[in-house]
């Protein structure tokens, strides 16, 4: 006879909190009129965002690894991250709820009739939100989830809920939709490999648990746990976008709406990263004579490919995809530490990459023509004459990313290669700051566009944006701001919480 | 908080104050500007009167936890060297900003950017000079990048963007070299004495050979390609094309300097070993940029281009000065800095003015102002003659210290230096003779004379370069113990018993 598990519902009320809440805005969808349904959406998931990150809090100095049978762990770093994600999506949200990004009825043909009546008669369609806080759940789970199994439910979890997403654009359909095509097809060869090498190493060592696969070590043939490794390392090399992996990143941050981009590419980022560096820390510690070197490689491939082909970009999104992916790099050098210096360093960069990218995101949205948003580089000339305030809101992002002093980027990577250089990885280090100078020169070319270039006729106009967006994009941006004067704070929190327990 | 802070801070305090000054009242903007800095000149000044001139250790000191987590302080202390280069610097920005009263009329931005871009430069300059921690250091060292590159590409003329990112880039990717061996240092010293950037400390280290030598490679190329050494220069000449007259004095005359004051701080404290190895490359590169600077200056048709080219002949004298190892030498390339600040602020402006009145930056379309401008004709020459290092003139004292100290070690390379001074009589004399001298060319009949604003702002400067060729002492006596400290801790002494100065 089965015995019903005992679940830590205390501790695992950040997520179920998430989970509840999409379901509730399923329910929503089917029962509420049209008329009252966004609003609705809207304050549930604020709502249950905030409540989730309240239950965090409550438990935030609490740790145990059975709370879900060992499937989870809760830990400090499972906090800080699962933190950084509710906050980086109560952002996000709001940059969402501007709906005119989103297609008025998903299931309408492009250019079809449907398409204009939906249009006309303002019936938006609600469904982005209850996928949106899917998604948001699934990120939670997957920093804390402790055994093969789990990282895969979650992974799949999180990612089914965003390639629809991703295909939702309101205009330039059929690229969103060949965006999320794409994003998907290649998201499932991913999850395949993942669940591969799963195989692989429950095939080496007869266990699924993170901690005894790394007590298993040395116990039989290293192939199989080698196999393993690379297998699942494809597919969270993926997520993250690390190179060679990386193809499907410009095309979907292009394509889908910029909201979902910012979402994605901060709070994906975030997810991703946490359960690598769990996955590593903990499962993979004992062999890391095998993967070090394949990370380290793949790290520096990563900085320098997505610096260097972001120079030749003509699309800001796609620009800031590349420059994305160089990130990934700079990210992978503090896995690749394998020190808690390393830990704290990728907690910090994490939480400051991800407000800088919503913000920049954010901006990206609200820059336009009448037939809606303009993200070609060209036609950015002038913009700091325009709109003076933008600009420089934007060119302070680019800084931060650049990793300029006096910026939180420059503290996060200050961090993460300090870190590498403590681990004896000098080559990344040397990589690292060889990177960041080539990707200096693209972000510095944006600048030049919008300040020292004259306006043509053509160009573009900043639209005065919705309270929301007003409220998201100045949050992320002083956020970024006093990050990088006063980034002790974070720091120490970071450097507190830094901690995976087994 | 120590007086440094307080000098520090009140740029920026003016700054917000100009900032709430509305855009349209450009005249009350200028005259804030002006007058807080003046006011900041003169307490600057205040700190030269309290500086305890025998002391060898560092003085108004302060230090502030900034970012725990990695032992990062704001720290900040003075020295002789770092006192007379925050003086330079505080002194030289009143004078540009009087100087070029309208220069920031024709921008692409209002005239407040330019005096908030000023003021913002002027915090950083006096904090890169007065951090006695590496990150703090760093920080300012980058950062004060971000204005000088608006300040060019916003206000300057000609291919101005272009220049601005040429700059910008060559600088960031020192600064990047820099920081990865920044990195290397603390993680250093977390292994042996427990993670800091205290500068004293971090000099007491025992590295490793090669790991120091690829440390101060780092450093090292970062301090050269700000200070332009051959081969890092060819952002330079772009950059003072580009930039008002105003920006190439404070570009040229501060900024650089915190090349050659990095390559004496850093390079040297912190790594001595390995300075003592790279030693005869650098003296090498020195020498080649006192040659090429020298000769490429004499081929410029453009009157910016020939005083950036004399910048990097002289750049050339201060490195060799530094790294011949000797207290002459040091004490002279330490005077050599301010010097070069003058007589560079003076070239700059008045070329500015000349250019101005003339409408072109050709040496050839001038011709015979001695009759019709002859304010500005002699304040030109005076300059021309400091450049140049004629005897009684400030930068003599310093050339002619910088080669006794270095012929007592690198005979060969001094003499070769030597021939630096000759070819500077070519570089000035010949443009000297061509646009003061000789009978008045059409387009300059009517050229006005140096207005009461000119004068008032040229005065100082003109009173600094002859006072400091008959009477360097106040200043030598600042630099002196600092630089034979700097030269001891290095581990050498002088070869020769020392001449008396």
């Amino acid at each position: 006879m089965l015995t019903a598990p005992s679940l830590g519902y205390s501790l695992l009320a950040p997520m179920l909190i998430v989970l509840a809440g999409a379901v509730i805005g399923v329910l929503v969808e089917a029962f509420v009129g049209k008329a009252r349904r966004t609003a609705i959406q809207i304050t549930l998931s604020i709502g249950v965002l905030l409540l989730s990150q309240q239950q965090l809090w409550r438990i935030k100095d609490l740790s145990s690894t059975t709370a879900a049978v060992g499937s989870v762990t809760i830990d400090k770093a499972g906090i800080f991250l699962q933190a950084t994600i509710i906050l980086l999506s109560l952002v996000a949200v709001l940059l969402i709820a501007d709906q005119d990004n989103f297609v008025a009825q998903a299931s309408a043909l492009p250019g079809s009739p449907e398409e204009q009546n939906a249009l006309q008669e303002k019936s938006q369609q609600t469904e982005i939100f209850p996928l949106f806080l899917f998604a948001v759940s699934g990120m939670m789970l997957f920093t804390v989830a402790s055994d093969l199994v789990t990282l895969f439910v979650a992974l799949e979890v999180f990612s089914l809920p965003l390639y629809l997403l991703a295909g939702l654009a309101r205009r330039r359909r059929l690229l969103s939709q060949e965006s999320a095509l794409k994003y998907f097809l290649l998201g499932a060869y991913a999850s395949a490999f993942f669940l591969f090498g799963a195989a692989f190493l429950y095939g080496y060592s007869g266990t699924i648990s993170l901690v005894e696969i790394s007590a298993a070590v040395g116990s039989a043939n290293d192939v199989f746990l080698l196999i393993g490794i690379i297998f699942i390392s494809v597919g969270l090399l993926f997520k993250v976008s690390a190179v060679p992996f990386h193809s499907w990143t410009p095309d979907v941050y292009q394509g889908a709406p910029t909201p979902i981009t910012a979402f994605m590419a901060a709070c994906t980022k975030v997810a991703a990263f946490g359960a690598i560096l769990r996955i590593f820390y903990v499962g993979f510690a004992e062999s890391q004579t095998i993967w070090r070197p394949i990370i380290t490689t793949i790290a520096i491939i990563t900085m320098l490919f997505g610096s260097i082909v972001a120079i030749a970009q003509r699309d800001v999104k796609r620009m800031l995809a590349y420059s994305s992916i160089a990130h990934a790099g700079f990210l992978l050098s503090g896995v690749v530490a394998l020190n808690k210096d390393g830990l704290a360093a990728s907690l910090f960069y994490l939480f400051a990459y991800g407000f800088a990218t919503l913000a920049a995101f954010g901006i990206i949205a609200l820059i336009r023509d009448s037939s809606g948003e303009v993200s070609d580089l060209n036609r950015w000339v002038g913009l700091g004459k325009k709109s003076p305030l933008t600009a420089a809101a934007f060119s302070f992002l680019l800084l931060s990313f650049a990793g300029i002093p006096l910026t939180s980027g420059f503290v996060g990577k200050f961090a993460i290669f300090s870190a590498a250089y403590q681990s004896g990885n000098i080559s990344l280090v040397v990589v690292g700051v060889l990177a960041s100078a080539i990707a200096a020169f693209f972000y510095i070319r944006v600048i030049i566009m919008m300040f020292f270039t004259d306006p043509v006729n053509d160009s573009v106009s900043v639209i005065i944006p919705s309270v929301k967006s007003k409220i998201s994009i100045s949050a992320s941006l002083l956020i970024s701001f006093v990050l990088g004067i006063a980034p002790s704070l974070l720091l120490t929190t970071a450097g507190n919480y830094a901690n995976f327990i087994r | 908080m120590s007086l440094l802070t307080i000098i520090g801070l009140l740029p920026l305090v003016i700054s917000i104050l100009i900032v709430a000054i509305p855009s349209k009242n450009i005249g009350l903007i200028k005259k804030v500007a002006f007058g807080g800095t003046t006011v900041i000149a003169i307490i600057s000044i205040l700190l030269a009167v309290g500086f305890d001139k025998s002391g060898t250790s560092l003085q108004y000191v302060q230090s502030n936890a900034w970012i725990p987590t990695f032992n990062i302080n704001y720290s900040v202390g003075i020295d002789g060297i770092s006192l007379v280069l925050i003086l330079l610097s505080t002194i030289l920005v009143p004078i540009v900003v009087l100087a070029t009263w309208h220069e920031s009329d024709r921008g692409r931005w209002s005239a407040k950017v330019f005096y908030v871009l000023i003021l913002i430069l002027e915090t950083m300059m006096i904090g890169v000079f007065a951090a006695t921690d590496l990150f703090l250091f760093y920080v300012f060292f980058e950062a004060m990048l971000i204005p000088i590159y608006f300040l060019i590409g916003g206000y300057g003329s000609g291919n101005k963007s272009a220049a601005a990112v040429k700059f910008l880039l060559y600088s960031l990717f020192g600064g990047l070299l820099m920081l990865a061996s920044i990195i290397g240092i603390y993680v250093i010293s977390g292994n042996q004495i427990g993670a800091t950037f205290d500068l004293a400390q971090l000099a007491t280290l025992e590295i490793d050979n090669q790991t120091e030598n690829f440390l101060f490679l780092g450093f090292f190329i970062a301090f050269a390609i700000k200070a332009p050494l051959w081969p890092f220069h060819t952002w330079l000449p772009d950059a003072a094309k580009a930039a008002t007259p105003g920006t190439s004095v404070l570009l040229l005359g501060v900024l650089d300097k915190v090349g050659t004051y990095g390559m004496i701080r850093f390079c040297i404290q912190l790594f001595p070993d390995a300075s003592k190895t790279f030693t005869p490359l650098i003296i090498t590169l020195a020498v080649i940029s006192i040659i090429y600077g020298a000769f490429m200056a004499i081929g410029q048709k453009d009157i910016k281009g020939l005083i950036a080219f004399t910048s990097i002949s002289h750049f050339g004298f201060i490195t060799m000065g530094i790294f011949a190892m000797t207290s002459q030498g040091m004490s002279g390339a330490n005077l050599y800095m301010v010097n070069h600040g003058f007589s560079t602020a003076a070239l700059f402006l008045i070329a500015g003015w000349m250019m101005m009145r003339r409408g072109s930056s050709t040496i050839s379309d001038f011709g015979g102002l001695q009759r019709v401008t002859p304010v500005m004709a002699w304040v030109f020459f005076i300059a021309g003659m400091s450049g140049l290092a004629l005897p009684g003139l400030s930068s003599f004292v310093s050339e002619f210290l910088v080669l006794v100290g270095t012929y007592t070690r690198y005979p060969v390379a001094a003499i070769i230096g030597t021939l630096g001074i000759i070819l500077a009589a070519l570089y000035i004399l010949i443009p000297v003779q061509k646009i003061l001298h000789g009978p008045t060319t059409p387009g300059n009949e009517y050229l006005t004379d140096l207005n009461l604003r000119e004068k008032i702002a040229i005065a100082p400067v003109i009173l600094v370069i002859v006072l400091m060729g008959f009477y360097p002492k106040p200043v030598l006596d600042l630099i002196n113990s600092t630089s034979e400290q700097v030269v001891t801790n290095a581990g050498f002494s002088d070869p020769v018993a020392k001449v008396d100065k």
